[in-house]
Protein backbone atom coordinates (compact mmCIF):
# COMPACT_ATOMS: atom_id res chain seq x y z
CA UNK A 1 0.00 0.00 0.00
CA UNK A 2 1.27 3.62 -0.81
CA UNK A 3 1.50 5.50 2.09
CA UNK A 4 -0.47 8.64 2.18
CA UNK A 5 1.85 11.71 1.06
CA UNK A 6 0.41 15.45 1.17
CA UNK A 7 -1.31 16.45 -2.40
CA UNK A 8 0.89 19.00 -4.33
CA UNK A 9 -1.49 20.28 -6.59
CA UNK A 10 -2.35 23.60 -6.14
CA UNK A 11 -4.51 26.97 -8.72
CA UNK A 12 -3.56 29.99 -9.05
CA UNK A 13 -7.20 31.29 -10.10
CA UNK A 14 -8.18 29.47 -12.18
CA UNK A 15 -4.88 27.87 -13.30
CA UNK A 16 -4.58 24.16 -12.08
CA UNK A 17 -0.92 23.00 -11.76
CA UNK A 18 0.14 19.56 -10.48
CA UNK A 19 2.18 20.71 -8.45
CA UNK A 20 3.93 24.02 -6.79
CA UNK A 21 6.80 24.27 -8.04
CA UNK A 22 7.57 26.37 -11.41
CA UNK A 23 10.37 26.36 -14.23
CA UNK A 24 11.44 30.73 -13.27
CA UNK A 25 11.61 33.09 -16.15
CA UNK A 26 15.44 32.86 -17.35
CA UNK A 27 16.00 29.55 -16.52
CA UNK A 28 16.07 26.67 -19.32
CA UNK A 29 13.50 28.71 -21.08
CA UNK A 30 14.85 30.38 -24.45
CA UNK A 31 14.19 26.81 -26.59
CA UNK A 32 11.03 24.86 -26.30
CA UNK A 33 12.50 21.49 -26.16
CA UNK A 34 14.19 22.77 -23.17
CA UNK A 35 10.43 24.09 -21.55
CA UNK A 36 9.53 20.80 -22.68
CA UNK A 37 12.73 19.10 -20.53
CA UNK A 38 11.58 20.87 -17.99
CA UNK A 39 8.09 19.50 -17.97
CA UNK A 40 9.20 16.40 -18.27
CA UNK A 41 11.82 16.41 -15.35
CA UNK A 42 8.34 16.79 -13.38
CA UNK A 43 8.04 20.80 -12.79
CA UNK A 44 4.51 22.30 -12.15
CA UNK A 45 4.22 24.77 -14.59
CA UNK A 46 7.04 26.36 -17.11
CA UNK A 47 7.78 30.27 -17.36
CA UNK A 48 9.21 31.44 -20.45
CA UNK A 49 12.58 33.73 -21.10
CA UNK A 50 10.72 37.12 -20.79
CA UNK A 51 10.33 38.08 -24.60
CA UNK A 52 10.13 41.45 -26.04
CA UNK A 53 8.78 42.91 -29.56
CA UNK A 54 12.50 42.86 -30.87
CA UNK A 55 15.05 40.11 -30.71
CA UNK A 56 17.68 41.29 -28.18
CA UNK A 57 21.07 39.72 -28.17
CA UNK A 58 21.73 40.82 -24.54
CA UNK A 59 24.38 42.45 -23.23
CA UNK A 60 28.31 40.84 -23.87
CA UNK A 61 29.60 38.70 -21.90
CA UNK A 62 30.47 38.55 -19.04
CA UNK A 63 27.19 38.22 -17.83
CA UNK A 64 27.25 35.80 -15.12
CA UNK A 65 29.43 35.52 -11.59
CA UNK A 66 29.19 32.65 -9.55
CA UNK A 67 29.33 32.13 -5.74
CA UNK A 68 28.91 28.68 -5.27
CA UNK A 69 26.51 27.33 -2.80
CA UNK A 70 25.29 30.83 -2.12
CA UNK A 71 24.36 32.34 -5.37
CA UNK A 72 24.65 33.88 -8.78
CA UNK A 73 24.77 37.15 -10.12
CA UNK A 74 23.70 37.60 -13.40
CA UNK A 75 23.25 40.43 -16.29
CA UNK A 76 22.11 39.02 -18.87
CA UNK A 77 20.46 41.91 -20.68
CA UNK A 78 16.59 40.26 -21.71
CA UNK A 79 18.56 38.18 -24.65
CA UNK A 80 15.21 36.71 -26.11
CA UNK A 81 14.64 36.23 -30.10
CA UNK A 82 11.61 38.65 -30.08
CA UNK A 83 7.82 38.28 -30.47
CA UNK A 84 7.27 37.07 -34.17
CA UNK A 85 9.91 33.74 -33.52
CA UNK A 86 9.20 32.58 -30.11
CA UNK A 87 5.87 31.37 -30.56
CA UNK A 88 7.26 28.27 -32.06
CA UNK A 89 9.28 27.23 -29.00
CA UNK A 90 5.97 27.43 -27.16
CA UNK A 91 4.44 25.30 -29.51
CA UNK A 92 7.09 22.95 -29.21
CA UNK A 93 6.60 23.05 -25.10
CA UNK A 94 2.48 22.96 -25.58
CA UNK A 95 2.89 19.83 -27.79
CA UNK A 96 4.86 18.14 -25.00
CA UNK A 97 2.09 18.50 -22.82
CA UNK A 98 3.52 20.93 -20.38
CA UNK A 99 1.83 23.76 -18.62
CA UNK A 100 3.57 27.37 -19.99
CA UNK A 101 2.96 30.47 -18.59
CA UNK A 102 4.39 33.17 -20.70
CA UNK A 103 6.79 36.20 -19.72
CA UNK A 104 6.76 39.18 -21.54
CA UNK A 105 8.46 42.83 -20.61
CA UNK A 106 8.48 46.25 -22.14
CA UNK A 107 9.58 49.19 -21.82
CA UNK A 108 6.02 51.08 -21.00
CA UNK A 109 2.49 49.88 -20.33
CA UNK A 110 1.94 50.15 -24.25
CA UNK A 111 4.17 47.91 -25.20
CA UNK A 112 3.69 45.39 -22.31
CA UNK A 113 0.07 45.39 -23.12
CA UNK A 114 1.15 44.64 -27.21
CA UNK A 115 3.02 41.74 -25.96
CA UNK A 116 0.91 40.70 -23.85
CA UNK A 117 -2.18 40.09 -26.24
CA UNK A 118 0.50 38.16 -28.86
CA UNK A 119 1.98 35.96 -26.35
CA UNK A 120 -1.53 35.23 -25.17
CA UNK A 121 -2.42 34.09 -28.31
CA UNK A 122 -0.05 31.46 -28.17
CA UNK A 123 -1.60 29.53 -25.48
CA UNK A 124 -0.11 30.11 -22.63
CA UNK A 125 -2.44 29.52 -19.87
CA UNK A 126 -1.56 32.52 -17.62
CA UNK A 127 1.04 35.84 -18.39
CA UNK A 128 3.66 36.66 -16.08
CA UNK A 129 4.85 40.41 -16.39
CA UNK A 130 8.99 40.77 -15.80
CA UNK A 131 8.45 44.24 -14.05
CA UNK A 132 12.51 44.78 -13.58
CA UNK A 133 13.28 45.61 -16.87
CA UNK A 134 14.57 48.89 -17.78
CA UNK A 135 11.84 51.87 -17.84
CA UNK A 136 11.84 53.16 -21.46
CA UNK A 137 11.72 56.81 -20.04
CA UNK A 138 13.75 56.42 -16.62
CA UNK A 139 17.21 55.44 -17.58
CA UNK A 140 18.35 52.45 -15.83
CA UNK A 141 15.35 52.59 -13.10
CA UNK A 142 13.27 49.07 -13.15
CA UNK A 143 9.80 49.96 -15.15
CA UNK A 144 7.94 47.95 -12.23
CA UNK A 145 9.53 50.26 -9.13
CA UNK A 146 6.56 52.64 -9.15
CA UNK A 147 3.35 51.81 -7.74
CA UNK A 148 1.44 53.92 -10.28
CA UNK A 149 3.73 52.22 -12.89
CA UNK A 150 2.13 49.20 -11.50
CA UNK A 151 -1.27 49.67 -11.86
CA UNK A 152 -1.29 51.34 -15.08
CA UNK A 153 0.87 48.45 -16.83
CA UNK A 154 -1.15 45.54 -15.09
CA UNK A 155 -4.46 47.60 -16.63
CA UNK A 156 -3.64 47.64 -19.73
CA UNK A 157 -2.42 44.31 -20.40
CA UNK A 158 -5.51 42.90 -18.61
CA UNK A 159 -8.04 44.81 -21.08
CA UNK A 160 -6.54 42.88 -23.24
CA UNK A 161 -6.43 39.34 -22.49
CA UNK A 162 -8.56 36.81 -20.88
CA UNK A 163 -6.07 34.84 -19.24
CA UNK A 164 -4.90 35.66 -15.80
CA UNK A 165 -2.16 37.94 -15.72
CA UNK A 166 0.86 37.58 -12.84
CA UNK A 167 2.81 40.27 -12.03
CA UNK A 168 6.42 39.71 -11.02
CA UNK A 169 7.61 42.27 -7.88
CA UNK A 170 11.07 43.63 -7.43
CA UNK A 171 12.76 43.49 -4.57
CA UNK A 172 14.23 46.96 -5.48
CA UNK A 173 11.92 49.12 -4.31
CA UNK A 174 11.31 50.44 -0.33
CA UNK A 175 7.95 48.92 -0.43
CA UNK A 176 7.22 45.89 -2.61
CA UNK A 177 3.67 45.67 -0.96
CA UNK A 178 2.95 48.42 -2.09
CA UNK A 179 3.83 47.40 -5.55
CA UNK A 180 2.06 44.34 -5.43
CA UNK A 181 -1.27 45.98 -4.31
CA UNK A 182 -1.20 48.38 -7.35
CA UNK A 183 -0.57 45.67 -9.15
CA UNK A 184 -4.19 44.03 -7.36
CA UNK A 185 -6.02 47.25 -7.86
CA UNK A 186 -4.94 46.68 -11.77
CA UNK A 187 -6.16 43.27 -12.25
CA UNK A 188 -3.53 41.09 -11.96
CA UNK A 189 -4.62 37.75 -10.70
CA UNK A 190 -1.68 36.64 -8.93
CA UNK A 191 2.12 38.37 -8.30
CA UNK A 192 5.24 36.75 -7.91
CA UNK A 193 7.60 38.03 -5.76
CA UNK A 194 10.92 38.20 -6.05
CA UNK A 195 12.89 38.85 -8.81
CA UNK A 196 16.59 39.12 -8.80
CA UNK A 197 18.62 41.47 -6.13
CA UNK A 198 20.23 44.36 -7.67
CA UNK A 199 24.13 43.46 -6.87
CA UNK A 200 27.71 43.83 -7.99
CA UNK A 201 31.15 42.25 -7.94
CA UNK A 202 34.25 44.03 -8.97
CA UNK A 203 37.45 42.50 -10.04
CA UNK A 204 40.09 43.91 -8.05
CA UNK A 205 43.08 43.25 -10.06
CA UNK A 206 41.60 44.46 -12.87
CA UNK A 207 39.91 47.67 -11.26
CA UNK A 208 36.69 46.97 -12.70
CA UNK A 209 33.46 45.09 -11.97
CA UNK A 210 33.02 41.97 -13.14
CA UNK A 211 29.68 41.53 -15.24
CA UNK A 212 30.02 43.56 -18.99
CA UNK A 213 27.21 45.26 -17.86
CA UNK A 214 28.19 46.40 -14.58
CA UNK A 215 25.40 46.21 -12.27
CA UNK A 216 23.33 42.92 -12.19
CA UNK A 217 20.38 40.46 -10.19
CA UNK A 218 21.77 38.27 -7.56
CA UNK A 219 19.88 35.22 -7.16
CA UNK A 220 19.92 31.65 -5.20
CA UNK A 221 20.07 30.98 -1.42
CA UNK A 222 21.39 34.33 -0.30
CA UNK A 223 18.19 36.10 -1.70
CA UNK A 224 16.49 33.48 0.19
CA UNK A 225 15.60 36.22 2.97
CA UNK A 226 14.93 38.85 1.25
CA UNK A 227 12.60 37.11 -0.95
CA UNK A 228 10.46 35.60 2.24
CA UNK A 229 9.99 38.91 3.92
CA UNK A 230 8.83 40.48 0.70
CA UNK A 231 6.24 37.37 0.47
CA UNK A 232 5.00 37.82 3.77
CA UNK A 233 4.74 41.83 3.77
CA UNK A 234 2.76 40.84 0.40
CA UNK A 235 0.40 38.42 1.88
CA UNK A 236 -0.37 40.48 4.43
CA UNK A 237 -1.33 43.56 1.84
CA UNK A 238 -3.24 41.54 -0.75
CA UNK A 239 -6.04 39.04 -1.43
CA UNK A 240 -4.37 37.53 -4.78
CA UNK A 241 -2.47 34.62 -4.64
CA UNK A 242 1.21 34.99 -4.17
CA UNK A 243 3.96 32.79 -5.93
CA UNK A 244 6.98 32.78 -3.79
CA UNK A 245 10.53 33.12 -5.64
CA UNK A 246 13.90 33.58 -4.38
CA UNK A 247 16.83 30.77 -3.93
CA UNK A 248 14.41 27.75 -3.16
CA UNK A 249 16.23 24.58 -3.42
CA UNK A 250 15.28 22.45 -0.68
CA UNK A 251 12.17 21.51 0.32
CA UNK A 252 12.67 23.66 4.02
CA UNK A 253 13.04 26.26 1.59
CA UNK A 254 9.59 25.82 -0.26
CA UNK A 255 8.47 25.38 2.58
CA UNK A 256 9.09 28.39 4.50
CA UNK A 257 7.85 30.66 1.09
CA UNK A 258 4.70 28.72 1.70
CA UNK A 259 3.85 29.61 5.00
CA UNK A 260 4.97 33.14 4.64
CA UNK A 261 2.34 33.36 2.19
CA UNK A 262 3.39 31.69 -0.81
CA UNK A 263 0.83 29.50 -3.08
CA UNK A 264 3.09 28.26 -5.98
CA UNK A 265 6.96 28.91 -5.89
CA UNK A 266 9.48 29.20 -8.76
CA UNK A 267 12.70 27.80 -8.52
CA UNK A 268 15.49 29.37 -10.86
CA UNK A 269 19.13 29.04 -9.57
CA UNK A 270 18.74 25.59 -8.15
CA UNK A 271 18.91 24.03 -11.45
CA UNK A 272 22.63 25.22 -11.96
CA UNK A 273 23.60 23.62 -8.98
CA UNK A 274 21.49 20.09 -9.40
CA UNK A 275 20.56 19.69 -13.26
CA UNK A 276 16.63 19.95 -14.26
CA UNK A 277 16.31 16.83 -11.90
CA UNK A 278 15.49 19.50 -9.23
CA UNK A 279 12.20 19.59 -9.70
CA UNK A 280 11.46 15.68 -9.36
CA UNK A 281 13.41 15.57 -6.75
CA UNK A 282 11.86 18.44 -4.85
CA UNK A 283 8.32 17.33 -5.79
CA UNK A 284 9.29 13.87 -3.53
CA UNK A 285 10.70 16.08 -0.73
CA UNK A 286 7.84 18.58 -0.08
CA UNK A 287 5.23 15.68 -0.69
CA UNK A 288 7.09 13.97 1.84
CA UNK A 289 8.32 17.35 3.93
CA UNK A 290 4.31 18.49 4.01
CA UNK A 291 3.77 14.64 5.38
CA UNK A 292 5.93 14.76 8.32
CA UNK A 293 5.03 18.50 9.19
CA UNK A 294 1.27 16.92 9.39
CA UNK A 295 -0.06 18.63 6.50
CA UNK A 296 -2.52 16.64 4.02
CA UNK A 297 -2.08 19.36 1.05
CA UNK A 298 0.13 22.63 0.27
CA UNK A 299 -2.77 24.70 0.50
CA UNK A 300 -2.95 24.13 4.33
CA UNK A 301 0.13 25.46 4.65
CA UNK A 302 -0.26 28.54 2.80
CA UNK A 303 0.18 31.72 5.44
CA UNK A 304 0.06 29.57 8.13
CA UNK A 305 3.35 31.42 9.57
CA UNK A 306 1.05 34.94 10.05
CA UNK A 307 -1.75 32.73 12.18
CA UNK A 308 0.79 31.50 14.67
CA UNK A 309 2.64 34.62 15.64
CA UNK A 310 2.27 35.95 18.74
CA UNK B 1 35.20 32.26 -9.50
CA UNK B 2 37.05 33.72 -11.99
CA UNK B 3 41.21 33.46 -12.25
CA UNK B 4 42.59 36.25 -13.65
CA UNK B 5 46.32 35.93 -15.09
CA UNK B 6 48.87 37.39 -17.71
CA UNK B 7 49.02 35.76 -21.13
CA UNK B 8 52.41 33.78 -21.02
CA UNK B 9 52.94 33.21 -24.26
CA UNK B 10 51.47 33.89 -27.79
CA UNK B 11 52.30 31.72 -30.71
CA UNK B 12 50.96 32.41 -34.62
CA UNK B 13 49.70 29.05 -35.55
CA UNK B 14 48.41 30.23 -38.87
CA UNK B 15 47.56 33.24 -40.51
CA UNK B 16 44.43 33.51 -38.82
CA UNK B 17 44.82 31.44 -35.81
CA UNK B 18 46.86 32.44 -32.48
CA UNK B 19 47.61 30.30 -29.03
CA UNK B 20 47.44 32.09 -26.11
CA UNK B 21 49.27 30.00 -22.90
CA UNK B 22 48.26 31.10 -19.14
CA UNK B 23 48.75 29.43 -15.99
CA UNK B 24 45.94 27.92 -15.00
CA UNK B 25 46.30 25.17 -12.27
CA UNK B 26 43.14 22.93 -12.45
CA UNK B 27 43.15 19.55 -13.37
CA UNK B 28 41.06 20.03 -17.28
CA UNK B 29 40.76 16.86 -19.56
CA UNK B 30 40.78 17.06 -23.42
CA UNK B 31 37.61 17.96 -24.95
CA UNK B 32 36.89 20.12 -21.90
CA UNK B 33 36.65 24.09 -22.47
CA UNK B 34 36.85 27.64 -20.50
CA UNK B 35 35.23 30.76 -20.86
CA UNK B 36 38.00 32.86 -21.63
CA UNK B 37 37.57 36.93 -20.66
CA UNK B 38 38.98 39.03 -22.17
CA UNK B 39 38.52 42.31 -20.37
CA UNK B 40 36.59 45.23 -21.85
CA UNK B 41 36.13 43.00 -25.13
CA UNK B 42 33.94 39.62 -24.30
CA UNK B 43 33.98 36.52 -22.45
CA UNK B 44 34.46 33.45 -25.37
CA UNK B 45 33.74 29.63 -24.74
CA UNK B 46 37.23 28.23 -25.98
CA UNK B 47 38.55 24.73 -25.77
CA UNK B 48 41.19 23.90 -24.66
CA UNK B 49 44.32 23.45 -27.17
CA UNK B 50 46.47 22.57 -24.06
CA UNK B 51 45.05 20.50 -21.21
CA UNK B 52 48.55 19.27 -19.24
CA UNK B 53 50.24 20.95 -16.18
CA UNK B 54 49.82 24.22 -15.10
CA UNK B 55 50.24 25.94 -18.18
CA UNK B 56 47.21 25.69 -20.21
CA UNK B 57 46.09 27.24 -23.63
CA UNK B 58 43.43 28.08 -26.48
CA UNK B 59 43.95 28.64 -29.94
CA UNK B 60 41.47 31.01 -31.34
CA UNK B 61 40.86 31.21 -34.70
CA UNK B 62 39.70 34.80 -36.12
CA UNK B 63 36.14 35.32 -36.76
CA UNK B 64 34.14 37.61 -35.02
CA UNK B 65 35.09 41.20 -33.61
CA UNK B 66 36.83 39.68 -30.08
CA UNK B 67 38.74 36.66 -32.04
CA UNK B 68 39.95 39.26 -34.28
CA UNK B 69 41.05 41.56 -31.66
CA UNK B 70 42.68 38.61 -29.36
CA UNK B 71 45.08 37.83 -33.02
CA UNK B 72 47.61 40.48 -31.23
CA UNK B 73 47.01 40.11 -27.89
CA UNK B 74 50.39 41.37 -25.85
CA UNK B 75 52.06 38.77 -23.77
CA UNK B 76 51.47 39.95 -20.23
CA UNK B 77 47.65 40.90 -20.79
CA UNK B 78 45.67 40.06 -18.49
CA UNK B 79 43.10 37.45 -18.90
CA UNK B 80 39.57 35.91 -17.04
CA UNK B 81 39.68 31.57 -17.04
CA UNK B 82 37.17 30.07 -15.26
CA UNK B 83 36.43 26.15 -16.02
CA UNK B 84 37.26 24.02 -17.09
CA UNK B 85 33.49 22.97 -17.86
CA UNK B 86 32.52 20.42 -20.09
CA UNK B 87 32.83 16.83 -20.77
CA UNK B 88 36.26 14.81 -22.58
CA UNK B 89 36.94 12.50 -25.31
CA UNK B 90 37.16 8.91 -23.94
CA UNK B 91 40.57 8.26 -24.31
CA UNK B 92 40.43 4.46 -24.03
CA UNK B 93 40.01 3.81 -28.19
CA UNK B 94 43.25 1.84 -29.62
CA UNK B 95 42.78 3.23 -33.34
CA UNK B 96 41.37 6.45 -33.72
CA UNK B 97 40.68 8.43 -36.88
CA UNK B 98 40.67 12.53 -36.05
CA UNK B 99 39.31 14.30 -38.43
CA UNK B 100 39.59 18.37 -37.87
CA UNK B 101 38.50 21.20 -40.48
CA UNK B 102 39.66 24.54 -39.72
CA UNK B 103 40.09 25.11 -36.26
CA UNK B 104 38.78 21.85 -34.99
CA UNK B 105 42.47 20.32 -34.85
CA UNK B 106 42.64 22.82 -31.24
CA UNK B 107 40.45 20.59 -29.61
CA UNK B 108 41.73 17.42 -30.76
CA UNK B 109 45.55 17.58 -30.63
CA UNK B 110 45.62 17.70 -26.91
CA UNK B 111 43.23 14.24 -27.18
CA UNK B 112 45.81 12.74 -29.39
CA UNK B 113 48.49 13.52 -28.00
CA UNK B 114 47.61 11.74 -24.88
CA UNK B 115 46.23 9.09 -26.09
CA UNK B 116 49.19 8.51 -28.84
CA UNK B 117 51.41 8.70 -25.09
CA UNK B 118 48.98 5.62 -24.13
CA UNK B 119 50.04 3.97 -27.30
CA UNK B 120 46.68 4.36 -29.44
CA UNK B 121 47.30 4.65 -33.13
CA UNK B 122 46.57 7.47 -34.78
CA UNK B 123 45.26 8.29 -38.30
CA UNK B 124 44.40 12.36 -38.65
CA UNK B 125 42.68 13.87 -41.75
CA UNK B 126 43.05 17.57 -41.54
CA UNK B 127 41.05 20.08 -43.74
CA UNK B 128 41.70 23.83 -44.23
CA UNK B 129 40.87 26.12 -47.12
CA UNK B 130 44.66 26.80 -47.74
CA UNK B 131 47.81 24.75 -47.07
CA UNK B 132 49.25 27.60 -44.58
CA UNK B 133 45.96 27.30 -42.71
CA UNK B 134 46.19 23.19 -41.70
CA UNK B 135 46.31 23.59 -37.81
CA UNK B 136 48.78 21.74 -35.36
CA UNK B 137 50.24 19.78 -38.71
CA UNK B 138 53.62 19.47 -37.43
CA UNK B 139 51.94 18.67 -33.59
CA UNK B 140 50.14 15.54 -34.89
CA UNK B 141 53.42 14.58 -36.93
CA UNK B 142 55.10 14.52 -33.88
CA UNK B 143 52.96 12.51 -32.29
CA UNK B 144 53.41 9.63 -34.29
CA UNK B 145 50.66 9.90 -36.24
CA UNK B 146 49.74 8.98 -40.01
CA UNK B 147 48.30 12.95 -41.03
CA UNK B 148 46.54 13.19 -44.88
CA UNK B 149 45.82 16.56 -45.82
CA UNK B 150 43.03 18.35 -47.70
CA UNK B 151 42.62 21.74 -48.92
CA UNK B 152 40.14 23.55 -50.76
CA UNK B 153 42.33 25.61 -53.26
CA UNK B 154 44.34 22.11 -53.79
CA UNK B 155 47.40 23.92 -51.80
CA UNK B 156 48.44 20.90 -50.25
CA UNK B 157 47.06 17.12 -50.24
CA UNK B 158 43.79 16.89 -51.70
CA UNK B 159 41.96 18.86 -53.42
CA UNK B 160 38.42 18.90 -52.06
CA UNK B 161 37.32 18.63 -48.27
CA UNK B 162 38.42 16.49 -45.68
CA UNK B 163 35.43 14.49 -45.49
CA UNK B 164 36.34 12.65 -48.71
CA UNK B 165 39.48 11.75 -47.75
CA UNK B 166 37.93 10.29 -44.06
CA UNK B 167 35.51 8.34 -46.05
CA UNK B 168 38.85 6.93 -48.17
CA UNK B 169 40.78 5.91 -44.71
CA UNK B 170 37.28 4.38 -42.88
CA UNK B 171 37.44 2.36 -46.05
CA UNK B 172 41.16 1.35 -46.04
CA UNK B 173 41.34 0.97 -42.17
CA UNK B 174 40.34 -0.40 -38.91
CA UNK B 175 39.15 2.13 -36.11
CA UNK B 176 37.61 1.84 -33.04
CA UNK B 177 36.93 5.41 -33.04
CA UNK B 178 36.29 8.40 -34.52
CA UNK B 179 36.89 11.76 -33.21
CA UNK B 180 35.87 14.82 -35.03
CA UNK B 181 35.86 18.63 -34.99
CA UNK B 182 34.88 21.26 -37.52
CA UNK B 183 32.35 23.08 -39.06
CA UNK B 184 29.16 21.58 -38.18
CA UNK B 185 28.39 20.89 -41.70
CA UNK B 186 31.79 18.28 -42.03
CA UNK B 187 31.22 16.77 -38.55
CA UNK B 188 27.67 15.76 -39.85
CA UNK B 189 29.01 14.78 -43.19
CA UNK B 190 31.54 12.58 -41.30
CA UNK B 191 28.88 11.32 -38.82
CA UNK B 192 26.95 9.88 -41.60
CA UNK B 193 29.76 8.62 -43.15
CA UNK B 194 31.24 6.25 -40.45
CA UNK B 195 28.45 5.28 -38.95
CA UNK B 196 27.19 2.92 -41.81
CA UNK B 197 31.01 1.19 -41.68
CA UNK B 198 30.02 0.78 -37.48
CA UNK B 199 32.62 2.77 -35.94
CA UNK B 200 31.34 5.29 -33.39
CA UNK B 201 31.92 9.04 -33.74
CA UNK B 202 32.54 11.32 -31.09
CA UNK B 203 32.27 15.70 -32.42
CA UNK B 204 32.82 18.57 -30.36
CA UNK B 205 30.36 20.89 -31.02
CA UNK B 206 30.13 24.37 -30.19
CA UNK B 207 27.43 26.90 -29.78
CA UNK B 208 26.81 30.48 -28.59
CA UNK B 209 27.65 30.64 -24.80
CA UNK B 210 26.65 32.55 -21.80
CA UNK B 211 26.46 31.39 -18.26
CA UNK B 212 28.20 28.04 -19.04
CA UNK B 213 26.46 26.75 -16.11
CA UNK B 214 23.42 24.71 -17.58
CA UNK B 215 21.17 27.80 -16.96
CA UNK B 216 20.40 29.89 -19.59
CA UNK B 217 19.72 28.08 -22.55
CA UNK B 218 22.06 29.98 -24.81
CA UNK B 219 23.94 27.16 -26.02
CA UNK B 220 20.46 24.97 -26.27
CA UNK B 221 21.08 22.11 -28.81
CA UNK B 222 17.61 20.02 -29.24
CA UNK B 223 17.22 18.89 -25.64
CA UNK B 224 20.98 18.96 -24.63
CA UNK B 225 23.52 21.69 -23.83
CA UNK B 226 26.21 21.94 -24.98
CA UNK B 227 28.04 23.45 -21.48
CA UNK B 228 26.89 20.71 -18.95
CA UNK B 229 26.18 17.81 -21.41
CA UNK B 230 28.53 18.36 -23.85
CA UNK B 231 31.01 19.67 -25.92
CA UNK B 232 31.69 16.00 -26.67
CA UNK B 233 29.14 14.30 -27.51
CA UNK B 234 28.83 10.58 -29.67
CA UNK B 235 27.00 11.38 -32.94
CA UNK B 236 24.42 8.67 -32.42
CA UNK B 237 22.55 11.89 -29.91
CA UNK B 238 23.55 14.39 -32.34
CA UNK B 239 22.06 12.82 -35.65
CA UNK B 240 18.77 12.65 -34.41
CA UNK B 241 18.97 16.35 -33.81
CA UNK B 242 16.79 18.39 -36.06
CA UNK B 243 19.21 21.38 -35.53
CA UNK B 244 22.62 19.47 -35.84
CA UNK B 245 24.05 20.28 -39.19
CA UNK B 246 21.84 22.74 -39.77
CA UNK B 247 21.15 25.65 -37.67
CA UNK B 248 22.49 27.33 -34.18
CA UNK B 249 21.29 30.15 -32.27
CA UNK B 250 22.27 33.52 -32.38
CA UNK B 251 22.90 35.48 -29.00
CA UNK B 252 19.49 36.48 -29.01
CA UNK B 253 18.16 32.68 -29.36
CA UNK B 254 16.85 33.49 -32.76
CA UNK B 255 17.90 29.94 -34.37
CA UNK B 256 20.18 30.53 -38.10
CA UNK B 257 21.02 28.13 -40.41
CA UNK B 258 24.78 27.37 -41.44
CA UNK B 259 26.05 29.21 -43.53
CA UNK B 260 23.50 31.93 -42.92
CA UNK B 261 24.59 35.42 -43.44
Amino acid sequence: MDSVVAELAVRIGPVALRNPLLLASGIWGESGASLAGAWQAGAGGVITKSIGERPRPGYPNPTVESYGDWGMLNAMGLPNPGMDEYPREIAVARDAGATVIGSVFGGDAAEFARLGKRMAATGVVALELNLSCPHAEGYGTEVGSEPADVEEIVRAVTREVRIPVIAKITPNSPDPAALAAAAEKGGAAAVSAINTVRALAIDVTLRRPVLAHGLGGLSGPAIKPVGLACVWQIFERVSIPVIGVGGISTADDAVEYLMAGARALEIGTAVTQGGISVFGRLATELSERLDALGFRSVDRVVGIAHETRR
Amino acid sequence: MRSVVPVTERVLETPSTVTLRFDFAPRADPGQFVMIWFPGDDELPMSLSYTEGTRKGVTIKAMGTTSQNVQNLAVGSPVGIRGPYGNRFDLAARRVLVVGGGSGSAVLAPAAELAAARGARLTVALGATHADELLFRERFDQMGARVEVATDDGSDGTKGFVTLVAERLLDSEEFDAVWTCGPEVMMEKVARAAGPRGVPVYCSVERHMKCALGMCDACALGPLHVCVDGPVFPAERLLPLEEFGRSHRDPSGRRVPFGAR
